[in-house]
C-alpha cells in the first residue's frame, strides 16, 4: 500500500506532465488545476511515504533493477522538495506564465525526476532520472524559446552538466565490474581500484549537477530562465541534489580514503570564492546564483567530511530559503522589469510584507542567530574542523562573505530610490508595478522555513536525525562556536550596512565568476569546434577523396584490360572466327552436300563468341569496376581452393 | 510461417510489377496492406516466441537447396534476430504510411519497396551464409534503385558510389565465408553447424585472415571508420523513406553480422583481435560525432551520428570478445546494449530521418542555418525534432539511454579504457542542441516563414517509432527477456 504512494509520487507528476505537454494548447485551462492538484497530492504522499518509509523495485537492465526507496535521509528531503515544488508552482501561478501548460508540465515532469533522484537506491535509477532532471532544465531555461540567449543558455546548461553525468556511466561500469552490483549502498564494498573510480564518477556528476567548481558558470547563464525555475531548479531541488547525492554515498567516500577530503575541499573552496563572485555582483539574480553555488558548497564539504545531518538539515533549509529569495527577485523583476541591484533600490519598502519576507531569507542566508542556517552551518563546520582546523577556517570565512553579500543586498533594498533608481526600470521586460497577494502566500510559508528550520540542528532533534541518518561519532558544534559564527555574522552586516560608505571592492575576476565560462570555452569547446571542423575536413578532403583515387587508379586499370581486351584478345577471338569461316568455305568447297549448314553454323557461332566477348566493354566504368571485382573475388576462391 | 513472413512482400511485389492495370492508388494501399499484414505476421511471432535455448532455433525451417556445398534453404530466429525481423517489418510499415501520398511512379516505388522488404527480412532470418549473402546483395541492389530512382540532388553518382562501396564489401564477405567453409570439419555454410564446431580452431593466422575479410564486409556495411565515407552522400540524396530503410535496416546487417557470425565462428580469431575492434569502435564512436558536430546539412549530420552510434556496438562486440573471469556478466550486458542499440537506432534515427524528409518535401532544403524559429509556425514538428534528438542523444526515458547505458555499463569493466569513448554521449548532445536551437528556437526567419505543420500521415508515421523508443526506454524487459538469452549464449561462444 505505502509502495503504491511512493509510485505515485513518482507517476503522478510524470504522467500528468506528459499529458499537459503532449496536448498543448488544448490543455491550456487545465494546465493549472490539474499542477496544482497534482503537486499537492504529492507533497502529501510526500509526508505520508516520509513516515511509512517504503521501498520499490522494478525489474530493469540484467543484474540492475531500478530501487525506490525512502530512507532517513530522503525522509527528511523528499517531503522538503514536494513542498517547496508546490510553494513555487502556486507563485507561477500567481504571477501567471505564458503558455501554462507547457510551463507547469515541464515543471511536473521535473518533480517526477526528483523525486526518483532523492528516493534512488541502484546507479541506474538514480542516473535515469539525474539526466531527465537536465532535459528539463534546458527546457525551462529556454522557456522562452524565441530568445537566442536563453536557449544557448539552457545548451551550456545541460551539456556541462552532462558532461559531470559521464561519471555516472564510468560508475556504473567500474561497480558491475567490482562485483558489488549497482545498489547504491553496495558501492563502498566493491574492491580497489574500482571503488576509487566509482567515486570519481559521482563525485565529478554531482559537482557538475551542484554548479561547484570547475563546473560553476553554467548556473550564471542559468539565470536566463524564468525566476520561479531558477526558485526550484536552480536552488532548491536540481542544484541541492548534487550535495545530496554526495551525502547518500558519504559512506563510499569514506572508505575510499581521499575521496572525502577531496569533496570537503572542493566545497570549501567553492563556498570561499563564489562568496567573493556574489559579492562582486550587480544583478541580483546573479548574486542569487553564485550565492546558490556557495551554500551547496557548505553541503558539499559536510558530505566530504562526513556530517550527513548537518548537510541534509542545510540543504533542506537552504531549499526553503533561497526559492524564497529567488521568488521575490522574480516578483520585483516582474513588478519593475529589472533585476539590477542599483534599480531595486527601495524596492523593499515599496512592498513592505514582501521586504520582510525578503529580509528573513536574506538574514538567514546571511548566518544571522536564530535563523535557520546559522546553526546549521555549525553542525557541519564543527565536524569539518575535527577533520581539519584550515577546513574549518575556510569555511567560517566563506560564512563571513555569506553576511557580506547578504547585507548588500539588504541595504540597497531597503535604500531610498533616487532619480537613477527609476531610471534603471524596465530594462529587461515592461514591468507590471504591481505584486499580487497570492504570489505573498507561498512566499510566507517559504519564509517560516527560512526562519525555523534551525530546529534541526537543536540536539533534541539533531541527536535523533544523526541516530536516523546512520551518523556516529560526529561532534556537535560547542557554545563557543555557535556564539563565535553569530558574533561573526553580525558583524560583518553591520560592517556592510554602517562601515563601508563607498560601497564594496567589486574585483574583475569575481564580477566575471572567476572567468570559468572564458576557461571552459577557451580549454574545451573551442579546441573541439576545431578538432570537429578539421576533421570533417579531412573526411571530405582526404579520406573521401582518398577512395575516389582508388576507384579511379581501378577504373583506369579495367580502360587498359580493355584496350587489350580489344587489341588482342579480341582480334584473337575475330582470327580465329574469321579462320572457321574460311574454314568452313573450304569445307563447303570440298563438300558442298550435307554438312555445309553445320559448318556455317559453327562459324555464326564463333562470330557470336567474338561479340560475346566485345560485350564487357561497355564504356561504363561501374561495370568495369564491378568486373574487377568479381575477377578479385575469383581469385580469391582460387587462392583458397589450392591452398 | 517464417518463409511466408520472409516472401509475403516480394509476392506482392510480383503482383504490383506484373499488373500494370494497378491504379496508383490502389498501389500504395496494397503496399500498406500488405506491410501492416506482414508486421501483424511478426507481432504473433513474437507472442509465440519462447527462448529456444543455446544452439537452437525458433520458426525453424529447412530444405536442401545446393547441397553438394553443404548449403541449405535454412531459417530460423533467435533473441538476436527477432527483434531485427520485428524492426524491419515496423520500418516498412511506417515508409508505407510516409509514401502513401507520393506521387512519383508509386506502382514501382511500392514494388521496390516490398522486394527491399522481403530482402531485409531474409537477412536477418537467414541460418546459411549463402542465403544470407544473396539476401544481403539483393537488398544493395534493391536499395540502389531506390536512391538512383527516387533521389534528389545528385542521385545517380550517390547510388553508384553506394553500389560499388557496398557491394564491394559484399564481396570480400564472400570470400570470408568461402573461408569459413573451407575450414569446416564438416564443409557446411550453415550458420548453426558453423557455431557449434567453429573453424580453425589451431590455426590463427587463417583465422585471423578469414576473420579479417569478415570484418571489412561487414564494416564497410555498419558503417565503421573509415569504411563510413559512402554513408553521407548515399543519405544526402536518397529519399526520405529511403535513408529511413538504410539507416533503420541495412546499417544493422552489418552489425548484425558480427553477433550472428564473426563472434560465434571465429571465436578465437575474434578474441586475438577483439582489441583492435574496440580500437576501431571507439574511433568511430568519437569521429562519428565530431564530424557531425561540424555539419552544416541535417541529413548529413544524421548520416555522421549513425556512424558514432554504431560505433558504440563495435565497441561493446569487441569489449565482449575480451575474456576474463570476473566479467562474464558485464560483457553479457554489454552484448545486450549492442543488440538493443541496433533496435533503438532504427526507431530513432528512422524518426529523424522522417522529420529532415519533411523539411526537403516542404522547402527542398536540408540546410541547417536556413531555417530558424520553427517552433513558432510548426509547434508539432519543433515538437517531433526535439523529441527524437532528446531520444538520439541517449536521454534516459528513451531506448538509446538503455542501449548505451549497458554497452558502457558492460564495456567499462572487461575494457576500462572504452570510457575514452564516454564523450562522444557528451558531443552528440551539444551537437543536436545545437541543431535544435539553430533551426527550431529564436526568431521565426528564412525558408521557416509560412512552414506547413506536420500533417495527420506525417504523424502517424513518426509517432510510432518514437512511441515505441520511449516503451523500449521505459519498461525494457519486454525486448530484454528475448535478448538476454541470445546475449549469454554468444558470450558462452566467445569464450571458447
Amino acid at each position: 500500500m505505502s509502495g503504491l504512494a511512493l509510485a505515485l509520487i513518482v507517476l503522478l507528476p510524470a504522467v500528468s506532465g506528459i499529458v499537459l505537454c503532449l496536448a498543448g494548447p488544448r490543455a491550456r485551462a487545465a494546465a493549472i488545476p490539474v499542477s496544482l492538484m497534482t503537486a499537492t497530492v504529492t507533497a502529501a504522499l510526500a509526508v505520508v511515504v516520509a513516515v511509512t518509509r517504503p521501498a520499490l523495485e522494478i525489474p530493469f537492465i540484467a543484474g540492475a533493477p531500478v530501487g525506490l526507496a525512502v530512507d532517513g535521509l530522503s525522509a527528511l528531503v523528499l517531503p522538503a522538495v514536494a513542498i517547496v515544488t508546490l510553494l513555487v508552482l502556486v507563485f507561477a501561478v500567481a504571477e501567471g506564465t505564458k503558455s501554462p501548460e507547457r510551463f507547469h508540465g515541464l515543471m511536473l515532469i521535473f518533480a517526477a525526476a526528483v523525486a526518483v533522484t532523492v528516493t534512488a537506491t541502484t546507479l541506474p535509477a538514480l542516473l535515469f532520472a539525474w539526466e531527465i532532471m537536465g532535459a528539463m532544465s534546458w527546457a525551462l531555461i529556454g522557456f522562452q524559446w524565441r530568445d537566442d540567449r536563453r536557449v544557448q543558455a539552457g545548451l551550456v546548461a545541460f551539456t556541462m552538466t552532462r558532461a559531470g553525468d559521464l561519471g555516472l556511466y564510468l560508475a556504473a561500469g567500474a561497480a558491475l565490474r567490482g562485483g558489488a552490483g549497482l545498489s547504491l549502498t553496495n558501492l563502498s564494498a566493491a574492491p580497489s581500484p574500482w571503488r576509487d573510480v566509482i567515486a570519481a564518477g559521482i563525485i565529478a556528476a554531482a559537482l557538475g549537477k551542484a554548479a561547484q567548481l570547475p563546473f560553476s558558470s553554467w548556473l550564471s547563464r542559468a539565470m536566463q530562465g524564468p525566476s520561479t525555475v531558477s526558485a526550484l531548479l536552480h536552488s532548491a531541488a536540481m542544484v541541492a541534489m548534487g550535495g545530496y547525492l554526495l551525502l547518500r554515498v558519504a559512506p563510499l567516500l569514506a572508505a575510499t580514503g581521499w575521496a572525502g577530503n577531496a569533496v570537503a575541499w572542493i566545497g570549501a573552496l567553492t563556498a570561499l570564492l563564489l562568496g567573493a563572485v556574489a559579492v562582486a555582483q550587480r544583478d541580483l539574480k546573479q548574486l542569487l546564483a553564485a550565492s546558490t553555488a556557495a551554500q551547496m558548497g557548505f553541503v558539499v564539504l559536510a558530505a566530504g567530511v562526513g556530517s550527513i545531518a548537518g548537510g541534509a538539515g542545510y540543504l533542506v533549509a537552504h531549499a526553503s530559503t533561497k526559492a524564497l529569495l529567488f521568488l521575490v527577485a522574480g516578483a520585483w523583476l516582474a513588478a519593475l522589469g529589472t533585476k539590477q541591484l542599483f534599480a531595486l533600490r527601495g524596492a523593499a519598502r515599496r512592498w513592505p510584507l514582501l521586504g520582510v519576507l525578503f529580509t528573513v531569507g536574506a538574514l538567514s542566508l546571511a548566518g544571522i542567530a536564530p535563523l535557520s542556517l546559522w546553526a546549521l552551518k555549525d553542525e557541519l563546520l564543527a565536524v569539518a574542523r575535527e577533520t581539519s582546523p584550515v577546513l574549518y577556517i575556510v569555511g567560517l570565512a566563506a560564512a563571513a562573505l555569506s553576511a557580506i553579500y547578504s547585507g548588500k543586498v539588504l541595504v540597497i533594498v531597503w535604500g531610498r530610490a533616487d532619480a537613477t533608481t527609476e531610471a534603471g526600470y524596465d530594462a529587461e521586460q515592461p514591468g507590471t508595478r504591481r505584486i499580487g497577494r497570492w504570489e505573498q502566500v507561498p512566499l510566507i510559508v517559504l519564509a517560516a522555513g527560512a526562519a525555523l528550520l534551525g530546529i534541526l540542528a537543536l540536539p533534541p532533534v539533531s541527536e535523533p536525525l544523526k541516530a536516523i541518518l546512520g551518523e556516529t561519532g560526529t561532534k556537535a558544534p560547542g557554545t563557543l562556536e555557535l556564539a563565535g559564527s553569530a558574533v561573526l555574522a553580525l558583524a560583518m552586516l553591520a560592517l556592510v550596512t554602517f562601515g563601508l560608505k563607498r560601497g564594496l571592492p567589486q574585483p574583475a575576476w569575481a564580477a566575471k565568476w572567476l572567468g570559468l565560462e572564458k576557461a571552459v570555452h577557451l580549454v574545451v569547446v573551442r579546441p573541439t569546434l576545431a578538432l570537429s571542423e578539421s576533421l570533417a575536413r579531412f573526411d571530405d578532403g582526404i579520406l573521401d577523396r582518398g577512395l575516389h583515387r582508388v576507384a579511379r587508379a581501378g577504373v583506369t586499370g579495367a580502360r587498359r584490360l580493355g584496350r587489350f581486351d580489344d587489341a588482342r584478345l579480341d582480334a584473337a577471338v575475330e582470327a580465329t572466327a574469321r579462320a572457321g569461316t574460311v574454314a568452313g568455305s573450304r569445307a563447303a568447297r570440298a563438300d558442298d552436300q550435307g554438312v555445309d549448314g553445320a559448318v556455317e553454323g559453327l562459324a555464326r557461332q564463333l562470330r557470336r563468341l567474338g561479340t560475346l566477348a566485345r560485350r564487357p566493354q561497355t564504356g561504363q566504368i561501374y561495370q568495369y569496376y564491378a568486373q574487377i571485382a568479381i575477377a578479385l573475388a575469383a581469385v580469391f576462391v582460387l587462392i583458397f581452393l589450392v591452398r | 510461417m517464417l518463409s511466408l513472413v520472409v516472401f509475403l512482400p516480394v509476392l506482392a511485389a510480383i503482383v504490383l510489377a506484373a499488373v500494370p492495370r494497378i491504379t496508383d492508388a490502389a498501389a500504395r494501399w496494397i503496399w500498406l496492406v500488405v506491410t501492416l499484414l506482414d508486421l501483424a505476421l511478426v507481432v504473433g511471432l513474437w507472442l509465440a516466441y519462447r527462448d529456444p535455448g543455446a544452439g537452437k532455433l525458433a520458426f525453424e525451417e529447412q530444405l536442401p537447396w545446393i547441397p553438394n556445398v553443404g548449403s541449405s534453404y535454412h531459417l530460423g530466429v533467435d533473441g538476436l534476430s527477432l527483434p531485427l525481423v520485428a524492426l524491419t517489418a515496423l520500418i516498412f510499415v511506417v515508409c508505407a504510411v510516409f509514401a502513401l501520398r507520393h506521387t512519383d511512379r508509386p506502382r514501382a516505388q511500392a514494388a521496390l519497396f516490398l522486394f527491399l522488404q522481403t530482402s531485409s527480412l531474409g537477412v536477418f532470418a537467414a541460418q546459411d551464409l549463402i542465403l544470407f549473402f544473396v539476401f544481403f546483395d539483393l537488398s544493395i541492389v534493391g536499395m540502389y534503385f531506390v536512391i538512383a530512382g527516387w533521389g534528389h540532388g545528385n542521385a545517380a553518382r550517390s547510388a553508384l558510389k553506394f553500389f560499388l562501396y557496398t557491394f564491394l564489401g559484399s564481396l570480400v564477405l564472400l570470400v570470408g565465408f568461402i573461408g569459413l567453409y573451407l575450414g569446416s570439419a564438416a564443409k557446411t555454410f550453415d550458420m548453426a553447424l558453423l557455431a557449434a564446431s567453429p573453424p580453425f580452431g589451431d590455426e590463427p593466422v587463417i583465422g585471423g585472415l578469414v576473420l579479417g575479410a569478415v570484418f571489412i564486409g561487414l564494416a564497410i556495411k555498419t558503417p565503421t571508420f573509415p569504411f563510413h565515407t559512402w554513408l553521407p552522400p548515399a543519405h544526402t540524396d536518397a529519399p526520405a523513406i529511403g535513408s529511413v530503410v538504410l539507416a533503420s535496416i541495412m546499417l544493422k546487417m552489418g552489425t548484425y553480422g558480427f553477433v550472428r557470425i564473426a563472434m560465434p565462428m571465429l571465436p578465437n580469431a575474434w578474441r586475438d583481435w577483439a582489441w583492435l575492434i574496440v580500437v576501431i569502435g571507439i574511433i568511430s564512436v568519437l569521429y562519428g560525432a565530431l564530424v557531425a558536430l561540424a555539419q552544416t546539412d541535417v541529413k548529413r549530420m544524421i548520416a555522421y551520428t549513425s556512424v558514432n552510434h554504431m560505433g558504440y556496438v563495435i565497441l561493446a562486440v569487441g569489449a565482449a570478445g575480451v575474456v576474463s573471469d570476473s566479467a562474464a556478466q558485464a560483457r553479457e550486458v554489454a552484448i545486450t546494449g549492442a543488440v538493443v542499440q541496433m533496435v533503438s537506432h532504427g526507431l530513432i534515427t528512422g524518426a529523424l530521418f522522417l522529420l529532415a524528409g519533411v523539411l526537403y518535401d516542404r522547402r527542398g532544403s536540408y540546410d541547417i542555418a536556413s531555417y530558424g524559429g520553427l517552433a513558432a509556425p510548426a509547434p508539432r514538428y519543433a515538437a517531433f525534432f526535439a523529441v527524437a534528438a532528446f531520444a538520439s542523444l541517449g536521454l534516459p526515458g528513451f531506448s538509446g539511454f538503455i542501449a548505451e547505458f549497458q554497452i558502457f555499463a558492460g564495456s567499462i569493466g572487461p575494457v576500462p579504457w572504452t570510457a575514452l569513448a564516454l564523450p562522444g554521449i557528451l558531443i552528440t548532445a551539444a551537437l543536436f542542441l545545437r541543431a535544435l536551437q539553430r533551426m527550431l528556437t529564436g526568431e521565426t526567419r528564412g525558408l521557416s516563414r509560412g512552414f506547413r505543420d506536420l500533417d495527420r500521415r506525417e504523424i502517424l508515421a513518426i509517432a510510432p517509432l518514437l512511441l515505441l523508443a520511449v516503451i523500449i526506454g521505459i519498461v525494457p524487459r519486454f525486448l530484454l527477456d528475448v535478448i538476454e538469452p541470445a546475449a549469454s549464449v554468444v558470450v558462452d561462444l566467445v569464450s571458447r
